[in-house]
């Protein structure tokens, strides 16, 4: 526990962030420090429509990280040095530490499913610019270059997979997407996932890293948490069940809709979790923030989430809790 | 009529643009007051009534040209000079005019009650309804007690604690929305404000009973979004709705909040009524007295007295099962996007 405390540590101001990804959600929060992958393993996604694979995605990453390029790097939450195979092998957690670093949802969804039976769906659903919006970019140039970066029509992932032999539907937020915020398309996707979750009776698994609600598309962002939200209650009518899982950062428009309503919510260690973001609240309020603050742990002790669960236990958490829903 | 009559009470504070309409005021004021001489003295009757037809003429232009500006306003002085207008009506306000009887409830039954959240029985006309509302406050006090209408999760819970008791009677909801956004403080998040809003969105979608919105001024976030889930939702004709105020936006995305970025971004996030009906976000604009709210709180009420009991009664007609799915569907549209 001491040593995760030092994951507090490795906040980073947004400034810092080497894209304008941090520049998209409604709770946009200082991006932690990513460690670039080196080697890559193959990736079980199916060939899917992807111009890019994750491998190439990351390689175009290492370009614009600060951490060191080659085999090792150092921890930014420990400061040893770790082999990149071994953290990637890892599920990307610190060896050493514990440290959570982020992961894309490809990978995501390659770390939790069965090898190869991630059936991704709604892939061809892109966003639109409804609102005409510019800020110091227009709201395209930021898809579009977010799309070349990251080789993703958007900054969620969906489709059913299994888990351990469990079939389930799966939706995983893309952080390196727009900060992973939600506009229509990810507001649209996870309502398709959750409407095909009760259409099949499956379990929901909906994995959460996000900024918020996309500003660009304003009140139609906002709107997602509602009809996501409503789409929710007519999956509880019908009985199914939702396991929210939340990675490092899930807040506002994000944390205020979907994220929050999981028959079982889970979190992974040092999760950044909450409505407003620390730097909106220090500002608030002007006084330093309690140490440990809005992260898993903290939420766990408040009553707000059921199980603080580490990366490499995430599979066979989620059908642990599968069994017991008699699913 | 009641565009002159409260000049006094509003020359503490005048908008900007308002500067145009001042002169003619000035004027109108000084004809008064010779006016007011002439019946003191041996005046000529026949210089008086050149003077009153002059003070008629006066008025009507000044109320053109009110108009005029009112409907030509950009989305930023909308916003911090109107939906913020120091004495632009708030619930409470409403709610002494628009309502015979307010029955409060406090408190949300776990941990306190949140001043910034307003709940009770009520009678609009002849309706029996449930108001949940947000209070900004109006003095310094009332509004440091409120914490200006930026609420805590257990306003948002209190809010859900009486709607269900709304649905359990069969009350329909009304709830007026004015607020920058949720509280953003370490007692809120400890308190779960995240989930206190996605809980109210999920059992607002599934109350059996009608809900009312009304956007009276701000609508900031979800923080307005957690009591403004509804069958239909009305705006006020000068109020602003939006994922994020324009500051907030501004600092963000301008990496900076200064009036000229936070007119850009006001302008970039469509908040206006008339832009939010557009986007089928609302469903109908409320009109304002000539010149905002906040001149006539008494015409602003009537009009939204009148609009709530005409909506009410429209979703009372509907059978409950009708109803919802019909919330559903307003929900399930929203949205812009390409799928081939
Ligand atoms: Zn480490």
């Amino acid at each position: 526990m001491t040593k995760r405390a030092a994951k507090g540590k490795s906040k980073r101001p947004a400034s810092s962030n080497t894209n304008d990804a941090s520049a998209t959600t409604a709770a946009a929060e200082p991006a932690a420090a990513e460690p670039a992958a080196g080697a890559e393993s193959k990736q079980t996604l199916p060939p899917a429509t992807e111009p890019r694979q994750w491998h190439q995605v990351q390689e175009g990453r290492r370009k614009k990280s600060a951490v060191p390029e080659g085999l090792w790097m150092q921890c930014t939450a420990c400061t040893q040095m770790i082999w990149r195979d071994r953290l990637k092998a890892n599920h990307r957690v610190c060896p050493e530490c514990g440290h959570h670093y982020r992961v894309g949802a490809a990978e995501r969804i390659e770390q939790l499913c069965d090898p190869g039976s991630f059936e991704p769906v709604d892939e061809s659903i892109t966003s639109l610019n409804p609102l005409n919006f510019t800020d110091l970019k227009p709201y395209p140039a930021r898809i579009e270059a977010d799309r070349k970066r990251t080789g993703r029509p958007e900054a969620v992932l969906s489709g059913t997979g299994f888990i351990k032999g469990r079939r389930v539907v799966l939706a995983v937020l893309d952080l390196t997407f727009m900060m992973g915020s939600m506009g229509s398309v990810v507001g649209e996707k996870v309502t398709r996932a959750i409407e095909s979750a009760l259409e099949y009776d499956l379990p929901l698994i909906i994995v959460s890293s996000s900024g918020g609600a996309r500003m660009q598309e304003s009140g139609l962002s906002l709107m997602q948490m509602a009809k996501t939200s409503a789409a929710l209650a007519r999956f509880d009518d019908a009985g199914g069940l939702f396991i929210s899982v939340l990675s490092d950062p899930t807040t506002g428009g994000v944390s205020a809709s979907f994220a929050m309503l999981g028959d079982v919510i889970i979190a992974e260690p040092g999760a950044l979790i909450g409505f407003a973001g620390p730097r909106v609240i220090q500002q608030t309020i002007r006084q330093e923030l309690p140490d440990g603050f809005q992260r898993a742990e903290f939420l766990k002790d408040k009553g707000f989430i059921d199980r603080v669960v580490p990366r490499g236990e995430l599979r066979s958490e989620i059908s642990r809790i599968i069994d017991y829903c008699g699913k | 009529m009641s565009a002159t009559s409260s000049y006094g009470a509003l020359s503490s504070y005048r908008p900007e643009f308002e500067k145009p309409l001042m002169t003619l005021e000035q004027e109108i004021e000084s004809l008064e007051d010779r006016l007011a001489g002439n019946a003191n003295g041996d005046a000529a009757a026949g210089e008086s009534e050149t003077i009153r037809t002059q003070i008629a003429d006066l008025k009507t232009e000044h109320r053109a040209k009110m108009e005029e500006i009112y409907s030509n306003l950009g989305a930023w002085e909308i916003v911090s000079q109107v939906a913020r207008h120091p004495k632009r009506p708030q619930s409470t306000d409403y709610l002494r005019r628009v309502c015979s009887d307010f029955c409060q409830l406090h408190g949300d039954r776990h941990y306190g009650d949140d001043a910034a959240i307003l709940t009770g029985f009520a009678r609009i006309g002849s309706e029996k309804v449930m108001i949940v509302a947000h209070r900004k406050g109006r003095d310094t006090n009332e509004r440091q007690w409120c914490n200006f209408g930026c609420a805590h999760p257990e306003g948002y819970r209190k809010a859900l604690k009486n709607m269900k008791l709304a649905e359990k009677f069969g009350l329909p909801i009304v709830s007026l929305v004015d607020t920058k956004g949720a509280y953003p403080g370490i007692g809120a998040e400890e308190r779960g404000q995240a989930e206190a809003i996605a809980v109210n969105l999920r059992e607002m979608s599934r109350l059996k009973t009608p809900i009312v919105s009304v956007i009276i001024g701000e609508g900031g976030s979800g923080g307005a979004l957690g009591i403004a889930v509804a069958d239909q939702v009305g705006m006020l004709q000068f109020a602003w709705y939006s994922v994020i105020s324009p500051e907030g936006c501004a600092a963000i995305l301008w990496k900076q909040a200064t009036p000229t970025t936070n007119s850009a971004a006001a302008d970039a996030l469509h908040l206006t009524a008339t832009e939010n009906l557009k986007l089928g976000i609302i469903d109908e604009i409320i009109p304002e007295p000539i010149g905002g709210a906040h001149r006539d709180h008494e015409q602003a009420s009537e009009t939204l007295q009148k609009w709530l009991v005409q909506t009410i009664q429209g979703l009372k007609r509907q059978r409950i099962e009708a109803l919802m799915a019909k919330r559903y569907d307003r929900l399930r549209k929203i949205g812009s996007y390409s799928e081939d």
